[in-house]
């Protein structure tokens, strides 16, 4: 399953090189930050790098109902998402601010189940690689026993390439990291602006997929700005070469060309899509159109980033 | 560190851990060394200065009375522990200005905390006011709308009550916003958690700030009644007087531990609706991870947090401290249950036989003592005849009353005026 989603993408992005000109093949293929696949087994790594910069979107699963998250994600897609995260809803969703805490809600009440979201995930059919993002408990509690190899088992045949677990810290992380690698998923960790020394390093040496880079302290939830946190993030993140991308708060195609100028090799976007599927009259569209403008956006950063200079 | 070593630090067993946001991290990493320095090893003087407030604002130590009529009808020594005579009215404080002066030690600047009922915001904010710290209380809806004498005291105290709005509006929703609120504000924040639960260091800090309760009880039952109790009973609902209670006890093999939780209206669940309509979660609960621990867990088959209930407020949680799991696990905790029904009867029986209104917490513990020892061992006092009651008690018990029931009277008349309790007052003095 996910050889075929490398495969589709893989004819996908010599389009979308050839489409997006002549400057922007040339920044691909300049620098340190891009460019060559550096031999990954990561679905999900080789997604962010040939497709840099990457735009990775969020909505949740089952919001208002898993048949129109297929019809989103599919949008989502088309519009130029590089990588789909998929949120499976968990009852006492911590890190999240209150647009995703409402679409969490929605869900629920719509009767979304660990099973019909992997049903949903067998089901699509799109380009974008897909990661799950939910909370440890629900992790632990599927299958049988309170173990973690169950959830990983389904989420690997179901063709899920990464997981994201925003209540589980490196420390805790050692029972998921081994499913993980069994199965050949990504398990992507979260940089807080209040990680560094230490800490920084453990996680770094963990990670794999991307870094999750949240952009400021708080929940997730659109912004009007991008934090001067994400700046001093990026920079303690430069001499990691796991690709980097960022997320809370990211709303708007400035706030990606500024995030990717100031380093990052994508942005992440959760909040102002899942408000789309809340309010715009045609959520489908809205979200394709938003893909795009978020993506051209960050573009335009990785056009503004300045050359190496040639030694 | 080697990672057994970290397991050994930071959980008890299986239980326990640091299931937060990274964001959190470093502030509990903070908070741990703190605890270390100036809570295991009385760093500037701060345990010393902690129990001298203790004494001073907060009216410690409470008495161990021997309750005259209560032991005459168990045919038995029954001892009460009065944490309801602890300033505030329940043993809330210990933890409460325990954390507030810590922060004050670790120079943070403002002090949030969660409340269900209100016990633990109101103490925190009484604890914030003796130290002078800015304090923000968050209140579930329908707490708040229901508690309203206790909204009033926090705000009396100086300070800022915000009510949450989402979910059922109780005690899980407001833990849930206290925790957003930290990852936002961790850098000068300090979150007063309410009871031993939450990741590490919060269950053994918590449980260090009220052991207390079982240090002096210990020494008072020994030196009252000239020897050690064979069993100890505490109510049970995130565990913090129940921890407090018992930590002394733990080693002491022959005394019994007893946590009784609420059973609320039947241990039967919805798994459909996702409610537990009791709030038993050592009795019935399975293992999971909330609001920063693994523990026991009132939750579905999917790992969905349910709805717990009981008529008690302060008991009505989906979790327990992980502590109190470990113990349940390995059988040095007896866990054991009372229904809405039996704790409104022995709330009913201590304040006509003892002249003590106790908190309907409380008042759970003392049914299971009706229940296991009860002269009516067959009526319809307790969740089941004397003859189902799981342990023997012993000639000599000491119970936890670990908050006075002024607070509880509205829900109390309420909930009479619903039953036929035995042990209820008539009040037709009223006109209706």
């Amino acid at each position: 399953m996910s050889r075929e989603r490398r495969a589709k993408r893989d004819s996908r992005n010599e389009r979308a090189v050839s489409d997006r000109g002549e400057r922007s093949a040339r920044s691909a293929s300049s620098g340190k930050r891009v460019a060559t696949d550096g031999g990954t087994d990561s679905d999900i790594e080789r997604a962010i790098r040939e497709t840099h910069p990457a735009l990775i979107a969020y909505i949740t699963a089952g919001d208002p109902t898993l048949e129109e998250t297929k019809a989103y994600v599919e949008a989502l897609d088309r519009g130029g998402a590089d990588l789909i995260e998929l949120g499976l809803p968990f009852s006492e969703p911590i890190a999240e601010g209150p647009t995703i805490q409402a679409a969490i809600n929605r869900s629920l009440e719509a009767g979304t189940t660990p099973d019909s979201f992997f049903e949903l995930v067998d089901g699509l059919d799109v380009e974008a690689p897909l990661l799950v993002m939910t909370y440890y408990n629900m992790i632990l509690q599927y299958g049988s026993e309170p173990a973690v190899e169950p959830f990983v088992e389904r989420a690997a045949a179901a063709g899920l390439a990464g997981i994201i677990v925003p209540d589980l810290p490196a420390e805790e992380s050692e029972p998921l990291r081994e499913a993980c690698e069994n199965h050949g998923l990504d398990l992507v960790f979260i940089v807080a602006p209040t990680t560094d020394g230490e800490r920084l390093e453990t996680i770094m040496s963990q990670v794999s997929g991307f870094a999750y880079v949240q952009a400021r302290l708080g929940t997730t939830g659109a912004r009007a700005d991008v934090s001067g946190a994400t700046h001093d993030s990026l920079a303690r993140l430069s001499e990691y070469s796991v690709p980097k991308a960022v997320g809370f708060g990211v709303s708007e195609g400035d706030h990606a060309a500024e995030i990717v100028e100031a380093g990052a090799d994508g942005v992440i976007v959760g909040s102002a899509l899942v408000d789309l599927i809340a309010e715009a009259d045609e959520p489908a569209a809205a979200l394709e159109a938003k893909a795009e403008e978020l993506k051209r956006g960050a573009m335009r950063g990785a056009e503004d980033v300045p050359e190496p200079e040639q030694p | 560190m080697s990672d057994s070593d970290r397991d050994n630090e930071t959980s008890f067993g299986s239980y326990g851990g640091q299931y937060v946001p990274e964001a959190l991290m470093p502030a509990l990493e903070e908070l741990e060394d703190a605890y270390e320095r100036y809570v295991l090893e009385n760093e500037d003087g701060f345990m010393d200065d902690f129990r001298a407030r203790m004494r001073e604002f907060g009216g410690r130590p409470t008495p161990l009375q021997r309750a005259d009529r209560l032991s005459e009808r168990y045919d038995r020594e029954v001892y009460l522990k009065r944490e309801d005579l602890v300033h505030g009215g329940a043993h809330k404080l210990n933890n409460a200005l325990g954390q507030v002066l810590l922060a004050k030690y670790m120079g943070k600047e403002r002090i949030i905390a969660e409340t269900g009922a209100g016990q633990h915001g109101t103490a925190t904010a009484m604890a914030a006011a003796h130290l002078d710290m800015p304090c923000e209380i968050y209140m579930g809806r329908t707490d708040v709308n229901r508690q309203r004498p206790n909204v009033y005291r926090m705000r009396m105290n100086g300070s800022d009550v915000n009510p949450v709005d989402t979910g059922r509006g109780t005690l899980k929703e407001a833990i849930n916003a206290t925790l957003r609120d930290w990852s936002k504000s961790v850098e000068t924040t300090h979150y007063v958690i309410g009871s031993v639960v939450g990741p590490h260091p919060f269950p053994k800090m918590v449980r260090d700030f009220q052991s207390v309760i079982g240090t002096e009880a210990r020494e008072q039952i020994q030196e009252q009644a000239g020897r050690l109790p064979d069993s100890v009973l505490a109510c049970a609902g995130g565990g913090s007087n129940t921890m407090g209670t018992f930590h002394a006890f733990v080693p002491d093999e022959d005394v019994g531990l007893y946590a009784v939780e609420a059973g609320g209206s039947t241990l039967e669940i919805d798994e459909e609706r996702g409610i537990a309509p009791n709030s038993a979660t050592l009795s019935t609960g399975t293992d999971g991870v909330l609001h920063g621990a693994m523990t026991k867990l009132l939750q579905s088959g999917d790992g969905q947090i349910m709805e717990s209930h009981s008529v008690s407020a302060g008991l009505d949680y989906a979790g327990v401290g992980p502590e109190l799991s470990y113990l349940v696990d390995i059988g040095r905790v007896t866990p054991v249950s009372v229904g809405d029904e039996a704790a409104l009867e022995a709330f009913h029986r201590l304040s006509r036989l003892e002249g003590i209104i106790p908190a309907l917490e409380s008042s759970h513990a003392l049914g299971y003592l009706e229940r296991a020892a009860g002269p009516a061992a067959d009526s319809a006092s307790g969740q089941g005849p004397r003859a189902e009651a799981d342990e023997d008690l012993g000639d000599l018990v000491v119970v936890n009353v670990s908050g006075r029931g002024d607070k509880d009277l509205e829900t109390v008349l309420e909930e009479t005026e619903k039953r036929d309790l035995e042990a209820a007052p008539d009040v037709e003095v009223f006109d209706r």
